[in-house]
């Protein structure tokens, strides 16, 4: 049975929202938009509905939670604490843990779907990054992104420190310490937000409605933003068979991506759900009410943060005292370095790349992360710096795991630090390289068939076979990375604008960026050798002594 | 439907772009620049239903999957009702419970929806073209246009006075939200250079709240948490003046620590590292080191709290105690240092205290 119209239902209220707002054009126009498939292209959608599933939970949390640092003594029902001390906001987190149906799960919803908000967040803006998807003309949204992360780290802060237990105490006079030691204003900051001096009676109200209402705002603004401009200027898509720039391959948005998208949200909240009922999750009744005066060892921050923690722990002693004031450098630049160098280059990094390429056409193929060498290379060095430093934010766990020496463990970081972002690029260069020339491979000898064949002559050689199409689609859409033009005229005078220091920098980087890459060239014929096109002969990998490919059909 | 072969074998880039200011591809944009003919209908070829069989069996699935979703959740409200919190176990009960019903619905929920969509629905290979994202010249040109045409009738540019004072009226009420939010705090003045320890103060221990008699605290290697009486509950106070208390055999005592600041070889120092401000809480024995938890900052007890190992950039300060008449044991003073984390107007206090003496 079929549908010949569409049923009273739908039709009534489609004309009168019709008849009042010209719906009928953005339909017409949007219900069969063509979404394309990869399974990369999901990752931003787990961030998204952890958000969404954030917004539900936290709505419920805020219907019991107390943002009050008034002293009561608690009278709940879980035991241990009973009769002691602490901050209402503290009681009430209890309250909601084990007085209030479904409190705990929600609670633990609220603080699973936090962090695969930022994990999510963070792999899909590495799918971003790898694929090219951030260049022309989505360096807006990638901008967006940037500023969402960067809120959602500050809304992970004031959201971890709300129930005001001993451990979210010990991050929060870790963000007190880092406040006083701005220069110049440092100790105003630090007053102003605590209300005088720290911990004081205020800091929880304020991080509640900064936690509540003013990040969460900004982020619903920016992710409506974000997902606006993503319709407008559609998805990026893989390169294969049929797909160019200018067109989009996939299933239409009504009915195959809307389902799909309804199922993945459920399958993330099922996900979620599973964690918050399973994976118990800062339980605060563990860790006591909070007081400056106590910490339990082997305390750490959510996940997102450790990264910031272990530049702190592996900063040698530093300070500069100087006419009368003080430069705490041990706290300075491990708070503002790594997370300044993160986030100014992940926002500059579209437009460096445009600077050096010279590259200003808009680009809809996504690449795929070895044909763009130096791009994947600095993205595994970030990697690398920010995972040496999220696991040395570790690193008492590490030492009583694997019984190393605390300091050892510090000093070890001091170096990798350095040293593992530029082995990073160097290992990931390679590869890329090495990848690429498997690719070359792949379309100039095609597969091996496994069939034998013996030569008139009696050489046996195996017969390689044309790559199925598909994948010969995909390997050759390798881009070629713009470069630009560079070169002196006949007399040795270089082109305008590349004669100043700044110009010579700007031509070497962009020769640098694309040299490797361009060597290895995909245009043979299928039926003979490379013969080497325009950049010199392709090395290696051809012409090693293989036997002339043929197709199997023939 | 546009789909070309002959775009495979070439690099996107060797592709003709349009030039700008020609017309856009036939087709592509009607008169009032909504896109037509596009989208209207599926083309028969980008649209591949499943057999009828597979789709049969995809119902029976999916069906099967949305009665357990039905089922749990169903679950979810009778284990509501069922389950009370009260106790821990009974919260733990509920809570496994209500987890457990609502990640089954959720989950076979959203296994059902995708059996929907991958047996029933058909498999989509829909092309769609993209177009440059910039408004045609000739739209630029009108809208610069009009621009000009209305800053021109507005009058803002040919009146200076108007704009000038434009301009200064609004900047003091940009300014308004920066002078309101003054009253967030006091200013610091001298707070972060004094504690509530003074002469006299006893010395109480952390959690019990009782005061130490120097002859008790007699076994070396001890180690007490210390807070100033009567600020036993006062967080501000013990934000700045918690202190460790650690009893050594005489001829353990270094240089670096203040002999005369210390009772019958029992030193106290501030317990507030002086990194970022955690409680430098663990301490070692044989080596009398004491280890900040947060980011391991390392301090030599026995030589004055300096540090070893790790971020910190000064020793924790020592707080001179002596005892009163009873025997209890109590401050001498106040630090003579501003305790815990640095701060941009701390500048060298030690070699100012230094100086004095």
């Amino acid at each position: 049975m079929s549908l010949d119209g569409p049923p009273k239902a739908i039709a009534g209220p489609a004309t009168f929202i019709d008849d009042r707002l010209g719906a009928g054009t953005f339909l017409k126009r949007n219900l069969r938009k063509v979404f394309p498939d990869h399974w990369s292209f999901l990752l931003g959608e787990i961030a998204l509905y952890s958000f969404v599933i954030l917004l539900l939970t936290g709505t419920f949390l805020t219907f019991w939670f107390k943002p009050s640092m008034g002293e009561v003594a608690y009278n709940g029902s879980y035991g241990p604490l009973v009769g002691v001390h602490m901050s209402e906001a503290y009681a009430s987190t209890l309250n909601i843990s084990f007085d209030v149906r479904g409190g705990l799960l929600i609670r633990q919803i609220h603080h699973w779907a936090a962090l695969l908000f930022v994990a999510g967040m963070m792999v899909h803006m590495l799918r971003v990054f790898f694929t090219g998807a951030y260049r022309k003309p989505r360096e807006l949204n990638w901008i967006i992104g940037v500023l969402l992360l960067t809120l959602a780290l500050a809304e992970g802060l004031t959201g971890y420190s709300l129930p005001d237990d001993l451990l979210s105490g010990a991050g929060l006079r870790i963000t007190e310490g880092v406040a006083i030691s701005l220069p110049l204003v440092g100790t105003y900051i630090t007053y102003f937000l605590f209300g005088g001096e720290y911990p004081g009676h205020d800091v929880i109200s304020r991080f509640y409605s900064i936690h509540i209402l003013l990040i969460p705002g900004i982020l619903l603004a920016l992710i409506s933003a974000h997902l606006i401009l993503m319709w407008v200027q559609k998805h990026t898509q893989m390169p294969g068979k049929g797909r160019t720039n200018r067109n989009v391959v996939g299933a239409p948005f009504y009915p195959s991506f809307m389902a799909k998208s309804g199922a993945y949200f459920l399958f993330t909240f099922g996900v979620i759900a599973l964690l918050g009922t399973f994976a118990q999750i800062n339980p605060i009744w563990l860790f006591g009410p909070y007081t400056p005066a106590d910490i339990s060892a082997g305390s750490q921050p959510d996940f997102y943060m450790g990264f910031l923690e272990g530049s702190l722990r592996i900063m040698p002693a530093w300070e500069i005292n100087l006419f009368g004031y003080t430069l705490p450098m041990s706290v300075l630049i491990p708070a503002l370095l790594p997370m300044g160098i993160i986030m100014t280059g992940l926002a500059l990094y579209p437009f460096a790349e445009q600077w050096i390429t010279g590259d200003r056409s808009e680009h809809h193929l996504a690449d795929r992360p070895r044909n763009n060498p130096h791009r994947t290379s600095i993205g595994m060095s970030a990697i690398a710096f920010y995972g040496i430093l999220w696991l040395l934010g570790a690193n008492d766990w590490i030492s009583s795991k694997f019984h190393i020496s605390l300091y050892t463990t510090t000093e070890v970081g001091r170096v990798a630090i350095f040293l593992g972002p530029a082995l990073a690029y160097w290992i990931t260069y390679r590869m890329c390289i090495g990848l690429q020339r498997r690719d070359q491979e792949l379309v100039l000898h095609g597969v091996e068939s496994g069939v034998i064949k013996r030569l008139p002559h009696g050489e046996y050689i195996e017969i390689h076979v044309l790559p199925a199409e598909d994948l010969v689609a995909l390997v050759k859409a390798k881009p070629s990375i713009p470069a630009i033009e560079s070169a002196s005229d006949g007399e040795g005078v270089p082109p305008k604008g590349m004669r100043n220091p700044l110009g010579r920098l700007r031509a070497k980087l962009s020769e640098t960026y694309s040299a490797d890459s361009e060597a290895i060239s995909l245009d043979g014929s299928h039926d003979g050798h490379h013969n080497g096109h325009g950049n010199g002969a392709a090395p290696a990998a051809v012409g090693s002594g293989e036997p002339e490919q043929k197709s199997i059909g023939h | 439907m546009t789909e070309n072969p002959n775009d495979l074998d070439q690099p996107e880039e060797r592709l003709p772009r349009r030039v700008i200011g020609t017309p856009p591809p036939r087709g592509e944009m009607s008169v009032l620049g909504a896109p037509a003919q596009r989208g209207e209908r599926p083309a028969p070829e980008g649209v591949k239903y499943p057999d009828p069989a597979t789709a049969r069996r995809g119902e029976r699935i999916a069906s099967l999957l949305f009665l357990v979703a039905f089922l749990a959740g169903v679950g979810f409200v009778v284990s509501y009702v069922v389950f009370q919190v009260g106790t821990i176990d009974k919260t733990a009960t509920s809570n496994f419970a209500l987890g457990g019903t609502l990640t089954v619905a959720l989950l076979s929920l959203a296994a059902g929806i995708v059996v929907w969509v991958r047996l029933i629905m058909p498999k989509y290979s829909l092309v769609q073209e993209r177009h440059t994202m910039a408004a045609p010249p000739s739209v630029r040109d009108e809208v610069s246009a009009t621009f000009v045409q209305g800053a021109n009738e507005s009058g803002f540019v040919k009146h200076k006075l108007l704009r000038r004072t434009l301009l200064l009226a609004s900047a003091p009420l940009g300014l308004l939200p920066l002078v309101l939010l003054k009253d967030l705090g006091p200013l610091p003045g001298t707070t972060l250079r004094h504690t509530v320890w003074k002469k006299g103060r006893r010395l109480i221990v952390e959690g019990t709240a009782e005061p130490i008699r120097a002859a008790d605290f007699n076994s070396p290697g001890g180690i007490l948490s210390v807070v100033p009486q009567g600020y036993e509950n006062d967080l501000n106070a013990l934000a700045k003046a918690t202190l460790i208390l650690i009893k050594f055999r005489p001829e353990d005592i270094k240089s670096g620590t203040k002999l005369n600041w210390t009772y019958d070889s029992i030193v106290a120092y501030s317990k507030i590292c002086t990194h970022v401000g955690c409680p430098a809480a663990l301490y070692e024995q044989t080596t009398h080191h004491i280890l900040c938890p947060c980011h391991q900052s390392t301090f030599d007890a026995a030589d004055g709290a300096k540090v070893i190992f790790g971020p910190a950039a000064r020793p924790l300060p020592q707080l001179p105690i002596g005892v009163d008449g009873e025997g209890y044991l109590i401050a001498q003073s106040d630090f003579d240092v501003p305790v815990g984390p640095s701060f941009w107007e701390r500048g060298d206090a030690e070699a100012e205290a230094r100086g004095h003496a």
